[in-house]
């Protein structure tokens, strides 16, 4: 007998050229890491924040970022079944859902976004850079593990200044314990000149990124600096920075941009070129990634784009000048780890989403706080009045999580953004100012 | 003059732990003119170089049960611990207007940009994030700290208008070194004979060091042990346990008194661990900050704040805990939405496992009002263990 069932088809995702290009590079670098040890290549896991992907690559290694596998989990809906599997283990429902998502894949098995078993890491590189949970998470693994964990730990920038003690401590790290690790692990002599080579590299292509994501000044932006900017900023946040594909990728990219900027065409979504951008926002926050695609949908239906946003600065800031020096190696890694977002303090983090709302001439501030994520949430309500105040932008607050499911409600979601979009309106017609062109 | 009893002893350490209004370090900053008080938070600082300036080193623990959060809960949401709402409430209440500096220690990310927001919301006081290394060379992190320390030093120089001299901080470090010694008698008395020393009495004398000058409490806790030897204490069948979880966001007292009344014997805790955070004396001759900063790398408590290098040791110092002290389980007591003492958790119970160490778990809030459920969960847990060790 034959079954037949009345589905609604699925309508076929819109991707622009260089997402597709992105999803190959990423799954490309999937397949490098399920294949790594039969190649008879090392895998260093680490974090993307304080990511030192150009020292790394200098010792043969693999680049295998936990973070970037939870959220491959939550973007496949897997990452549900992981955190309470990590739960019925033992951790707690408090604390950070990218580390359960991480320990209850790992108890499934360890089954990759490419269906393939990600090899376990010969070294945990733990960058301890703003955020706390990773020295937990780090040893969480060290215990399942049992392998080598080089512990590199970037000074808080709690007074808004990177100070010659803070360097010195980093510079210290790296030539005396980091370096000496890495060297022992992957039998490969560290070579001074081959990091700076990557470093040359990863200037070219940050160049590239600041170019990018500063295009949302333009009116209409070309890009959405948040959830599309999760796209833009895969690659150098994760295995590519200081090669050449990622050189390729943000030039061609960029070429990408250009051209809708001299069409005056807006973002590509999910459901194809955004139409009329009606909102301008600065967002706050990580997005939640298990609801991804409808999370997005409630911003783009709405005419909303995210013209900047600080998520798009945890693995790097580079829109304020920073670039990755090859003239001062070392250091220029310290520096790097130092003006990760998350590593800024309150004052600087208020500062720079108050030059965001008026660099990009956006509407208002949205946050989206996370549940999982003190690092960010914590002070997040003081942000947001601060940030209004100086800017007299009106500003709002969702709540969700990065990739527990049971912190997405769609209904609220809208709700509240439905709400907040009616005050960005008023707010304008008050002033009287018209609607973004 | 007599010995004032446990009684007495105590009855003056819960009013200092009740005054939410701090009087007793109002008083001593009114007592001379120019006296200064810093603030600090859980988990360590170094409370020497605060003292060396002449200053009042001055522990803000958080509200308790007793203090209504109004203004604290709408900067944070429901899903961050208590302790930096109730400790916003402190500031923006104004009981913490008496005090001339904020330090906020390396323990956590909440804390950590409660600093932040402190330099926002009170911008006229002075505040300052107070990093420590994780990292523990003398060359690297040991460096790193003494750098510290010394801007540190700077800062309260400008503060107090004076030279904070080598010698000065000598005297300070004697003084702490004297205090500590003070703390490690009592929990070594209180190991041995924990129906001499209740939980509730060891928390509230140690908690008494959180707000007078360690002068003082140093000389407290000494008439405490004098008073609790000779006193007559019938001594229960209860179940000897140690607490762990507690080093920032405090228990309520009700909690402590429950666990007691629910069949345990307390024996040892983390519950303000900057009182023993340093385990040996602190040489008084040399360089007092490469002193300190040597102590802290090598001779410091370990806590799910700090980072261990050594997979073999995580978590020993709790099976050690319990050898030292005859323990018979651990009990996990962690802040609701507490980072680091609940990511540890699972790695410290691990260890226990192997060990044959039997433990429980909750949680608690520092404003928890319901002891119902704690009692019933470690009345349990006393009693299987009582039936374990008779089987």
């Amino acid at each position: 007998m034959k079954i037949t069932t009345s589905r609604t088809p699925i309508k076929e995702v819109v991707k622009d050229a260089s997402m597709l290009k992105q999803k190959e590079m990423m799954a490309a670098h999937y397949d490098r890491l399920a294949n790594a040890k039969e190649n008879g290549e090392k895998v260093a896991s680490t974090f993307v924040p304080g990511n030192l992907n150009e020292l790394i690559m200098c010792f043969d290694l693999v680049n295998n970022l936990p973070e970037v596998n939870a959220i491959q989990s939550g973007l496949r809906r897997k990452s549900g079944s992981y955190v309470m599997e990590a739960e019925k283990a033992g951790h707690s429902e408090d604390v950070c859902t990218y580390v359960k998502s991480d320990i209850g894949m790992m108890a499934k098995g360890n089954i990759g976004p490419n269906g393939k078993k990600l090899p376990d890491p010969d070294v945990l590189l733990l960058s301890y850079t703003g955020c706390f949970t990773f020295m937990k998470w780090f040893e969480l693994l060290r215990e399942q593990y049992q392998c080598e964990t080089i512990f590199l730990q970037t000074p808080y920038m709690a007074d808004g200044k990177v100070t010659p003690n803070m360097i010195q401590y980093m510079v210290k790290q790296l030539k005396e314990d980091v370096i000496p690790k890495l060297e022992r692990v992957s039998g490969v002599k560290f070579d001074i000149d081959r990091l700076r080579e990557y470093l040359r590299k990863s200037a070219r292509a940050e160049d590239d990124l600041v170019y990018i994501l500063q295009s949302a000044k333009n009116k209409p932006s070309p890009i959405d600096a948040y959830f599309g900017g999760i796209y833009y900023v895969g690659p150098i946040f994760g295995a590519f920075r200081g090669t050449d594909d990622a050189i390729d990728f943000y030039r061609f990219l960029r070429e990408e941009v250009d051209q809708r900027i001299a069409a005056g065409l807006g973002p590509v979504t999910p459901d194809g070129p955004m139409a009329d951008e009606k909102y301008r926002l600065v967002v706050e926050g990580p997005p939640n990634y298990t609801n991804f695609r409808q999370f997005w949908k409630m911003f783009y239906e709405e005419g909303a784009v995210v013209v900047a946003s600080s998520y798009s600065k945890v693995g790097g800031t580079y829109d304020f000048g920073f670039r990755h020096d090859p003239d001062r190696p070392l250091e220029t890694l310290a520096e790097y780890c130092l003006g990760v977002y998350t590593n800024r303090s309150l004052p600087m983090r208020v500062d720079m989403l108050t030059n965001y709302m008026n660099e990009y001439e956006a509407d208002g501030l949205l946050i989206n706080s996370i549940k999982s994520c003190n690092s960010f949430s914590a002070g997040q309500l003081l942000i947001m009045r601060e940030v209004e105040k100086r800017t007299g932008k009106p500003a709002a607050f969702i709540e969700t999580d990065l990739v527990d499911p049971r912190y997405f409600s769609a209904a609220n979601v809208k709700n509240r953004l439905e709400s907040y979009f009616q005050m960005v309106e008023q707010k304008r017609s008050g002033s009287g100012k018209g609607v973004a062109a | 003059m007599s010995t004032p009893s446990t009684t007495e002893i105590v009855a003056r350490c819960e009013a200092l732990f009740e005054d939410l209004n701090f009087t007793a370090a109002r008083e001593w900053k009114d007592a001379e003119p120019g006296r200064k008080v810093i603030g600090y938070m859980p988990v360590y600082i170094p409370r020497e170089i605060i003292h060396a300036a002449g200053m009042l080193p001055l522990g803000v623990l958080g509200g308790g049960d007793q203090l209504e959060v109004i203004h604290g809960d709408a900067y944070y949401q429901s899903y961050i611990c208590r302790i930096p709402r109730s400790t916003i409430e402190l500031g923006v209440s104004g009981r913490l207007d008496f005090v001339d500096g904020m330090l906020f220690p390396s323990i956590c990310d909440v804390i950590r940009n409660l600093s932040g927001m402190w330099k926002m919301m009170f911008p006229d006081i002075y505040s300052k994030y107070f990093d420590v290394p994780q990292t523990y060379e003398d060359e690297v992190g040991g460096r790193f700290y003494e750098n510290e320390m010394a801007e540190f030093r700077h800062d309260l120089e400008g503060i107090a208008g004076r030279k904070v001299t080598d010698q000065d901080l000598h005297n300070s470090i004697a003084a702490y070194n004297e205090n500590r010694r003070f703390v490690r008698d009592l929990y070594a008395l209180r190991a041995q004979k924990p129906w001499q020393v209740p939980a509730a009495e060891a928390y509230l004398v140690i908690r008494a060091g959180m707000v007078l000058p360690v002068e003082e409490h140093t000389k407290l806790i000494g008439e405490y042990l004098a008073a609790a030897e000779i006193e007559d204490r019938p001594m229960r069948d209860n179940c000897r346990v140690i607490l762990t979880g507690m080093f920032c966001e405090q228990p309520p007292l009700n909690l402590i008194k429950s666990l007691e009344l629910s069949g345990c014997y307390v024996v040892d805790d983390d519950l303000m661990l900057i009182t023993r955070w340093l385990t040996e004396d602190v040489p008084t001759k040399g360089d007092p900050l490469h002193n300190l900063s040597q102590a802290f790398l090598h001779h410091s408590e370990s806590t799910a704040a700090k980072y261990q290098p050594d997979l073999q040791e995580k978590g020993q110092h709790l099976v050690r805990a319990v050898r030292r002290t005859g323990a018979e389980g651990v009990i996990f007591a962690s802040p609701s939405f507490c980072d680091p003492a609940l990511l540890d958790r699972p790695m410290l119970q691990n260890v226990l496992k192997v060990a044959g160490i039997p433990y429980i778990a909750f949680k608690y809030a520092e404003n928890s009002g319901q002891m119902q459920p704690i009692r019933e969960q470690a009345g349990t847990f006393t009693d299987s263990i009582k039936l374990w060790s008779a089987a």
